[in-house]
């Protein structure tokens, strides 16, 4: 399977604090990779890091075939136009509308007309749950339930092939979290899309990531699928999964690949 | 446009349409031009079986134009696969008919907006006014409650900070008084005179003003950004859920703060503006700093200089309540610190002025 994104080695250091040393992980196409881990583990980093925003002190990152140490200009562009960000405060543009924020990718690096651009961003807000009459209000006047929506709408607005989402599901009512959940499965089933999220959703863990890794000591201490995952002892791990009330959970799900 | 996205096959009893290639958002104008020349007479066979990758953009031009060829005549799509057909399940269900609201305001209802929206404010800052001064009688009452770490953090941040440029100021204002009218006065040969009217002008009007100008600038601005941006994190709710009164920890260190600062800011302008004169007058017309000293002390009369002083905390309190009341006024919205800002400024340095132009008429009534 194609590697979407690959970390090498990755060092991240701010004066004398070191917060990844030593990071490896690798993302396969079409895939649902979640990065999970403690406060303060980096994962808000490494993502940073993914998209360019935040220089890696050591180590390389490869993204869709181009890697990040030696990129120039135009291809950065070029590869910013492939993904899309939803972060974890929204971070929409708060002069423009709900609308204009989806439509201003659309507008800057497509050709498509007017009327077709509405349509898309329409189906978009209506897609990510918001009624359409959303689109004309400014996201001062949103609650945060629905800045995220409306971020999430902003992030799908060109289609990306990748799709990195910051804690996408925390601030959601836990019955449009499932529907997050389920429209970022049904997306990447048809789109082939491969998305990156940071969360600590047990629920989203379970049902929508495929793979994860868990950022712990500085390193990733577990990557791989849930039962590969579950066989490490590390005490992060045995903290986050094996406590009584996600043992009685995993009897429902996956009951017998545990024992 | 090399590339081929659609190819049209007219047959005799039917038209064929073959999607070929990309149809992605990259693509779309390519394909909607094609689209648009298809005039759908006869049944409609339309072959997806070409195309090589999709996104929903693509999906949606498909269903647009499947839906108007329906209308007009029988159509026939063949060679789709299922996740053409989720995609486009999922986007008919999202499709909507409902327009995105667009807010349109003319010219009247913005003035009518307004004016209401000027007088709202000026409502409002009345009330910031009186709670201030409440915060300030009740502080008055209790004085041990008062904030001593904070005003004199204020004051070190907003009136020591700002010596430097506050002197590189008035010196340079005394200077170019001083030298342009050394010229003048040299025509009437009255080159001493030059003294009494630097002296004068500069502690009475220039070094408050001047001071005062600076400091809306520096000061007041800055208290507008950083009471908006801790509006914005919510940092303000968060002290008034604590109990902490914004306008004791806030407003009030700030105001007193600048009460304190700027009289002792302006007599430092005063003194080095009236050197940066000396200087020039020395430089121009030759009288030696003995003699500017001299003349200095005969013409300058005590009260010009309490005159300046006292405009200080005047001055004070109108920039640092007009910072403060424009930092509360921003709202959620990044864009408006900006235009607090700004207005900040500009109302701050406004107000500075009709108050010295309001002492002036009152202070010559009363032939001080």
């Amino acid at each position: 399977m194609k590697k979407i994104i690959e970390v090498k080695d990755l060092v991240t250091q701010f004066g004398e604090t070191v917060i990844h040393d030593g990071v490896c992980l690798h993302i396969d196409e079409g895939e649902i990779y979640g990065i999970l881990g403690e406060s303060g583990s980096g994962k808000s980093l490494l993502m940073k890091e993914m998209i360019m925003l935040l220089a890696p002190t050591s180590g390389e990152i490869t993204v869709l075939g181009s890697r990040l140490s030696q990129i120039d200009y135009n291809e950065a562009q070029m590869l910013r136009q492939q993904w899309g960000v939803l972060f974890q405060f929204g971070a929409l543009f708060t002069s423009l509308t709900v609308a204009e924020n989806i439509e201003l990718q659309l507008k800057e690096y497509t050709h498509i007309d007017l009327k077709m651009r509405n349509e898309i961003i329409k189906t978009k807000i209506s897609m990510v749950g918001l009624p359409v009459r959303a689109g004309g209000l400014y996201p001062s006047e949103l609650s945060g339930g629905m800045i995220k929506r409306a971020a999430l709408a902003r992030a799908l607005a060109m289609d990306p092939k990748l799709l990195f989402l910051d804690e996408p599901i925390s601030g959601l009512d836990p019955i449009g979290a499932r529907n997050f959940d389920s429209l970022i499965k049904e997306l990447r089933d048809l789109l082939g899309i491969t998305v990156v999220m940071i969360t600590h959703d047990l629920e989203s863990i379970y049902s929508t990531v495929d793979r994860f890794s868990v950022l712990a000591d500085k390193r990733v201490v577990a990557e791989g699928n849930l039962e590969n995952v579950l066989q490490s002892d590390h005490p992060f791990i045995e903290k986050f999964f094996k406590n009584d009330y996600v043992e009685k959970r995993l009897d429902q799900r996956v009951g017998r690949n545990v024992q | 446009m090399n590339e081929e996205y659609l190819r049209i096959e007219q047959n005799h009893d039917h038209i064929k349409i073959v999607s070929l290639g990309e149809w992605t958002l990259y693509h779309e104008p390519q394909i909607f031009r094609a689209l648009k020349k298809i005039i759908p007479d006869k049944k409609i066979i339309w072959d997806l079986s070409g195309i090589k990758s999709f996104d929903s953009s693509g999906v949606m031009l498909f269903s647009t134009y499947f839906e108007q060829f329906k209308k007009r005549c029988e159509v026939e799509i063949v060679g789709y696969t299922p996740k053409q057909e989720r995609m486009y399940l999922l986007l008919q269900k999202n499709r909507a008919t409902e327009s995105i609201p667009i807010r349109h305001e003319n010219f009247f209802e913005r003035i009518g907006k307004n004016t209401a929206a000027s007088y709202n404010e000026f409502v409002q800052y009345l009330e910031f006014s009186g709670h201030v001064v409440s915060a300030f009688l009740y502080y008055l009452k209790y004085p041990k409650n008062f904030r001593y770490k904070e005003i004199i953090y204020h004051i070190r941040l907003s009136g020591m900070n700002a010596i430097l440029i506050i002197a590189l100021t008035s010196f340079l204002v005394g200077l170019v008084i001083s030298y342009q009218s050394a010229v003048q006065l040299a025509k009437f040969g009255a080159d001493l005179f030059i003294v009494d009217m630097a002296s004068i002008s500069i502690t009475r009007e220039l070094g408050p003003l001047v001071t005062a100008i600076v400091i809306a600038g520096r000061s007041g601005s800055a208290y507008t950004a950083q009471i908006g941006a801790m509006k914005i994190t919510e940092e303000i709710s968060a002290m008034r859920t604590m109990g902490f009164d914004p306008f004791y920890f806030l407003v009030l260190p700030r105001v007193i703060a600048l009460m304190i600062a700027l009289p002792l800011l302006i007599f430092l302008a005063d003194m080095i503006g009236i050197f940066g004169s000396m200087f020039a007058a020395g430089l121009e017309l030759n009288i030696s700093y003995a003699q500017f000293i001299d003349r200095l002390q005969e013409v300058l009369e005590a009260k010009h200089f309490w005159i300046g002083i006292i405009k200080g905390p005047f001055f004070a309190v109108l920039i640092a309540m007009i910072g403060c009341f424009r930092g509360f006024q921003v709202t959620n919205d990044t864009e408006s610190i900006g235009a607090q800002t700004t207005a900040s400024v500009v109302n701050s340095i406004f107000f500075v002025i009709a108050c010295d132009a309001i002492f002036s008429v009152i202070l010559t009534e009363w032939d001080i």
